[in-house]
C-alpha cells in the first residue's frame, strides 16, 4: 500500500504497562497532536488504519516495535519521528518512519533479553542448570491457544539461549515470533516439576530485534 | 521506577494507572521547588482524571513558581493490598516520591462516600489520619470540593478546609504557607482568609437531645466562613494543555466549562445552590479554548459541561463555532445536561448528524404537583413534546431519571412516574419514524438525599423500608414491557445522607468504618452496609438521627460554620414555597434575592 507508513519505535519504562488498545490510542493522538494527517476508514465510525506487527504483553519492554499506519497523501516524512516524539508520553519513542517493502508475516524470530530474580538467593549453579534444561531436545510446556490448552514442544522454537549470573540471572534468546508465537512466559513455564527450584520469583523482559527466517534483521 | 513497585505492578489489574508518565504531566526540577503539593483524589485514576476540577487546580498550582503539584489517586483494592504487603507508600505519580515527604496534601472531595478513601490514602501514605496525631513534620492536610460545604464530619482529619472555588486562593494559601514558621501560625493566619475554615480553631457543644448546641470559634476567628468564587470566569485560567491519559478513561475527550452556577433553583439541588451565582465564559473564549484543547490533546470528542447546558445564553453560536472546526476533523460534539425542551432536540440534531445517542432526561418527580414543590420547572407537555420531536427524528431510546422520597411525596406522585413513562411510550407509538426497531424507555429511581445549603436541608430522608415500599408500588404500576424500571439500592444513599448532614461526632464513625475495611463506598462491589452499621453502633451513634430526622426550625445546623452565600432566609422562603406548592421563577426571569449578590443583576 502506497500510503502506508511503518513506524519503528520503542516502548520502555512506564509505558510498558500500556495495553495494546491504550498504545494505539496514544500513538494516534500523538500523531494528531503532531499534525500528521491520518487516513480514515469510511463508514459509520471512521477510524484510522493502524496495525501492530506483533502484540506485546503488558509489562514487557521493547526497542523494536513496528506499526503500520495509514496516512493521507502528500505527507511530509522529513523530521516526522522528531515531531511525533515531542508529542508522546514517557517511554515511547519513534526511531524511524519509512514506507515498508516487506510484510509482517515474514517476521520469524524475536530477539529478547531479560532478568530472572530470586527472592532468596540465586539457586546453586543456576546458569549451568538452566542451560542444561533449555538444551534438551524436547521441552514440553502447556500453552494456551484460541482452542484451549495444549502441550507443545518449544525446543525448536527457542534458539541462541544464553545465561549469565550477577545478583540475578540475565538471559538472552531468540524466540519464534509467529506460528507458533512463543513468549517469555511460555519459556519460563518449562521451569516446573523437577525444575521448580530454578523458577524465578520475578522476571522482566525486553524485545531487542526482529529477524526473518534467514536470521536477517527485519525492517 | 522503584523495584518493589515494579514487582507489584505485575500482579495488579490495569497497572498503567499507577505509573504516571502521561503526555502533559508536569515534571519540575526539585532543586527549583520549595513547596511540593500532592493533589489527592479519593477515587480511582479513571474517575479522577475525568474531573475538570483536578485539571484546573493542577494547572493553577503548577503555574506558581517554586510549587510542584503531583497527583495521587486511591489505589484499587488489589493494589492497596500489594502496597501494604510490600511496604510501598502512596507516591506522587509524577516523581514516584512518597507523598509523606511533601509539604501539602490536598484532597478534592466531591462525594461523601469517598470519605473512607480519604482516610485510607492518608494511611497508605504513612501519614496519621487524625490531625491531632500529626506533628510539625507531617504534611499539612487540606481539602476542597463540594463536600466541604459541610466540613464537620471530616473535622478530625483535615487541617484546613477550603470552601468554594480555589483558583484565586491557591496563590494566597501557598504564599502564607511560605511565610509562616510553623503549622499553628499558618493555620491561624490562614483562617483569616475568605474561604478558609480551620476546624481546630473552634469547638462544638451538644445538647442533651443529641443536637448541636453551638459551635464556638476561637478568638479572632469569625463565622460563618464565606465561600470563595472566581468573579470573572472568562479570564480565569483553563487548562488547554492538560494531561492526556494513556489509559482507561470512560470518556477520552476535551471538556469545556460553559458556566458555573445555575439559574434554575431546583430545591433539592446542592450543586445549583452552592455554586451560585451564574458566571459564564464567553462564546469566543470557549471556541478558542475548545480548539486549543483539541489541538493539544489529539482527542476526537468534545463535551460541554455545566449544570444546565440549554441555559447557556449563546449556545447556538457556540455549537456552530465548534462544529465548524470539528466536523472536517471528524470530532464529535456531545452535550450532556440538557433540559427536556424542544430547544434541546434541535441542538442535538445539529451536533449529532450521524450517531443517535440515547436521550436522557431528569424529570425528577412523576407529577406536576411534586415537580412544582421541588421547583423543577418542567411540564409534562414539554417533556412529551421533546420526546415527540426526538422520536420523529429517529431516536428510539430514552432514559428518565426520578427520585423517590422527595419531600411531600404521596403514593399518587409515585404512581405518576409510571403514568408519565406510559405517556412517553404512547408518544413513541404515535410519532415514531420507524417502529421496526422498537423503543427502549429506561426509568430509574434513587432515594432522595437532603443536602446542606438547600431549601430541603431540614427535611428527613425516607427510611430504606419506605423507599423499597415505594419502589414496589411503582414497579407494580408499570404496565409495559417496553419500559424498563431500574432502582438503585437505598443503602448507599442512607449512609450518604447521614454523612452529608453529619457533625463532628461522625469522624469517629468514619474512622471505625475505614478501620474495619470500608473503602470505595460509592462502588457497589465494595460498599457494605453491615460494616457501616457496626461502625455507627460501635460509636454509639444512630445513623437515622442524621438521615431520617427532620430538623426543627431553630436547630443549629453543623454546616452553619460555612456559608455558600445564599441566605438562610432565602432557603426558608423556598422551603415555605415548597410546602405551599409554589414555584419560584428562574434568575433570568426574576431575581428572588437569594443573597449571593449577583453582580449582573445588581443584587
Ligand atoms: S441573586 Fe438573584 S439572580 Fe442571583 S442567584 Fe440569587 S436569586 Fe438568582
Amino acid at each position: 500500500m502506497e500510503n502506508k507508513l511503518r513506524l519503528r519505535y520503542s516502548k520502555v519504562g512506564k509505558s510498558k504497562y500500556l495495553s495494546h488498545l491504550d498504545l494505539s490510542a496514544t500513538l494516534r493522538r500523538a500523531m494528531i497532536r503532531a499534525g500528521v494527517s491520518l487516513k480514515y476508514s469510511e463508514g459509520f465510525n471512521p477510524h484510522p488504519y493502524m496495525s501492530v506487527a506483533l502484540p506485546l504483553s503488558v509489562g514487557t519492554e521493547s526497542v523494536c516495535e513496528l506499526m503500520d499506519v495509514g496516512i493521507a497523501e502528500g505527507l511530509e516524512l522529513e523530521g516526522l519521528p522528531e515531531r511525533v516524539n515531542r508529542c508522546l508520553p514517557e517511554g515511547i519513542k519513534i526511531a524511524e518512519a519509512y514506507f515498508p517493502s516487506r510484510k509482517f508475516s515474514e517476521i520469524a524470530w524475536v530477539e529478547m533479553s531479560g532478568f530472572l530474580y530470586y527472592d532468596e538467593s540465586v539457586p546453586y549453579r543456576a546458569c549451568e542448570r538452566l542451560s542444561a534444561r533449555y538444551s534438551l531436545d524436547c521441552i514440553e510446556v502447556k500453552k494456551r491457544t484460541k482452542k484451549g490448552e495444549s502441550i507443545i514442544d518449544i525446543a525448536s522454537f527457542v534458539c541462541d539461549m544464553a545465561f549469565s549470573e550477577s545478583d540475578n540471572i540475565e538471559v538472552a534468546a531468540k524466540l519464534s515470533a509467529q506460528n507458533p508465537t512463543i513468549n517469555p512466559a511460555n519459556v519460563m513455564d518449562a521451569l516446573a516439576g523437577e525444575y521448580e527450584e530454578l523458577a524465578p520469583d520475578f522476571t522482566s523482559f525486553k524485545r531487542l530485534e526482529l529477524f526473518d527466517s534467514g536470521m536477517k534483521v527485519f525492517r | 521506577m522503584d523495584f518493589a513497585l515494579e514487582r507489584i505492578l505485575q500482579r495488579v489489574q490495569r497497572p498503567a494507572r499507577y505509573v504516571g508518565g502521561e503526555y502533559g504531566q508536569v515534571v519540575k526540577d526539585k532543586a527549583e521547588v520549595d513547596v511540593r503539593v500532592a493533589y489527592c483524589f479519593p477515587d480511582t485514576y479513571e474517575i479522577g482524571m475525568s474531573n475538570l476540577g483536578l485539571r484546573i487546580m493542577y494547572g493553577v498550582f503548577n503555574g506558581l513558581g517554586g510549587v510542584w503539584c503531583e497527583r495521587a489517586f486511591a489505589p484499587w483494592v488489589d493494589m492497596e493490598s500489594e502496597m501494604r504487603r510490600y511496604g510501598v507508600a502512596l507516591y506522587g505519580l509524577e516523581s514516584g516520591d512518597p507523598i509523606s515527604g511533601f509539604d501539602i496534601i490536598a484532597f478534592s472531595i466531591g462525594y461523601e462516600l469517598s470519605y473512607t478513601n480519604v482516610l485510607n490514602m492518608l494511611d497508605l501514605a504513612g501519614v496519621a489520619v487524625r490531625s491531632s496525631d500529626r506533628g510539625e513534620d507531617a504534611p499539612l492536610v487540606i481539602a476542597g470540593g463540594v463536600c466541604c460545604f459541610n466540613p464537620e464530619p471530616l473535622a478530625d482529619f483535615i487541617d484546613l478546609f477550603f470552601i468554594g472555588e480555589g483558583e484565586d486562593a491557591a496563590c494566597e494559601i501557598i504564599g502564607l504557607f511560605r511565610e509562616c514558621g510553623d503549622k499553628r501560625d499558618f493555620l491561624e493566619a490562614a483562617s483569616k482568609l475568605d474561604g478558609v475554615y480551620v476546624p481546630s480553631l473552634c469547638e462544638a457543644f451538644y445538647n442533651d437531645d443529641g443536637t448541636v448546641g453551638k459551635i464556638v470559634p476561637r478568638q479572632g476567628v469569625s463565622f460563618p466562613v464565606k465561600k470563595r468564587i472566581v468573579a470573572d470566569l472568562d479570564s480565569s485560567p483553563f487548562p488547554v494543555d492538560s494531561i492526556v491519559p494513556s489509559t482507561g478513561l470512560v470518556h477520552d475527550r476535551v471538556v469545556l466549562e460553559l458556566f458555573r452556577g445555575c439559574i434554575r433553583g431546583c430545591r433539592f439541588c446542592q450543586a445549583g445552590h452552592v455554586s451560585r451565582p451564574v458566571r459564564s465564559r464567553s462564546c469566543g473564549t470557549l471556541v478558542e479554548q475548545g480548539i486549543e484543547s483539541l489541538k493539544a490533546s489529539g482527542y476526537d470528542e468534545l463535551a460541554l459541561l455545566s449544570l444546565s447546558t440549554s441555559d447557556y445564553g449563546e449556545i447556538f453560536q457556540l455549537c456552530d463555532g465548534l462544529i465548524q472546526w470539528c466536523e472536517p476533523r471528524r470530532i464529535n460534539l456531545s452535550l450532556p445536561s440538557l433540559r427536556a425542551d424542544n430547544f434541546s432536540v434541535e441542538l442535538m440534531e445539529r451536533v449529532q448528524k450521524v450517531r443517535k445517542a440515547g436521550l436522557t432526561f431528569a424529570p425528577e418527580a412523576g407529577s406536576q404537583r411534586l415537580r412544582d414543590i421541588v421547583n423543577k420547572n418542567l411540564t409534562e407537555g414539554e417533556l412529551l413534546e421533546t420526546c415527540r420531536i426526538a422520536f420523529e427524528g429517529g431516536w428510539n431510546s430514552v432514559k428518565l431519571y426520578f427520585m423517590l422520597g422527595l419531600p411531600f411525596e404521596t403514593d399518587e406522585d409515585v404512581v405518576g412516574i409510571a403514568r408519565l413513562s406510559q405517556a412517553v411510550l404512547h408518544t413513541w407509538k404515535q410519532h415514531a419514524k420507524s417502529k421496526s426497531r422498537g423503543v427502549r424507555i429506561t426509568v430509574s429511581t434513587s432515594c432522595f438525599i437532603p443536602k446542606p445549603h438547600t431549601p430541603f436541608q431540614w427535611e428527613a430522608q425516607i427510611t430504606m423500608d419506605e423507599y423499597l415500599r415505594r419502589v414496589e408500588l411503582l414497579r407494580a404500576s408499570m404496565r409495559s414491557k417496553a419500559i424498563n424500571y431500574k432502582w438503585h439500592s437505598p443503602e448507599q444513599g442512607f449512609v450518604e445522607a447521614a454523612l452529608a448532614r453529619g457533625d463532628r461526632r461522625l469522624g469517629a464513625v468514619i474512622e471505625a468504618a475505614w478501620e474495619s475495611g470500608s473503602r470505595f463506598d460509592s462502588w457497589d462491589e465494595c460498599f457494605s452496609l453491615p460494616n457501616w452499621a457496626s461502625a455507627f453502633e460501635k460509636c454509639g451513634i444512630d445513623p437515622k438521627f442524621y438521615a431520617n430526622r427532620e430538623r426543627s426550625d431553630d436547630e443549629v445546623l453543623p454546616w452553619s460554620v460555612v456559608t455558600a452565600g445564599v441566605s438562610e432566609g432565602h432557603l426558608r422562603r423556598e422551603r415555605d414555597a415548597a410546602r405551599a406548592g409554589k414555584k419560584t421563577p428562574d434568575c433570568r426571569e426574576l431575581c428572588s434575592n437569594c443573597g449571593v449578590g449577583c453582580v449582573a443583576n445588581g443584587k
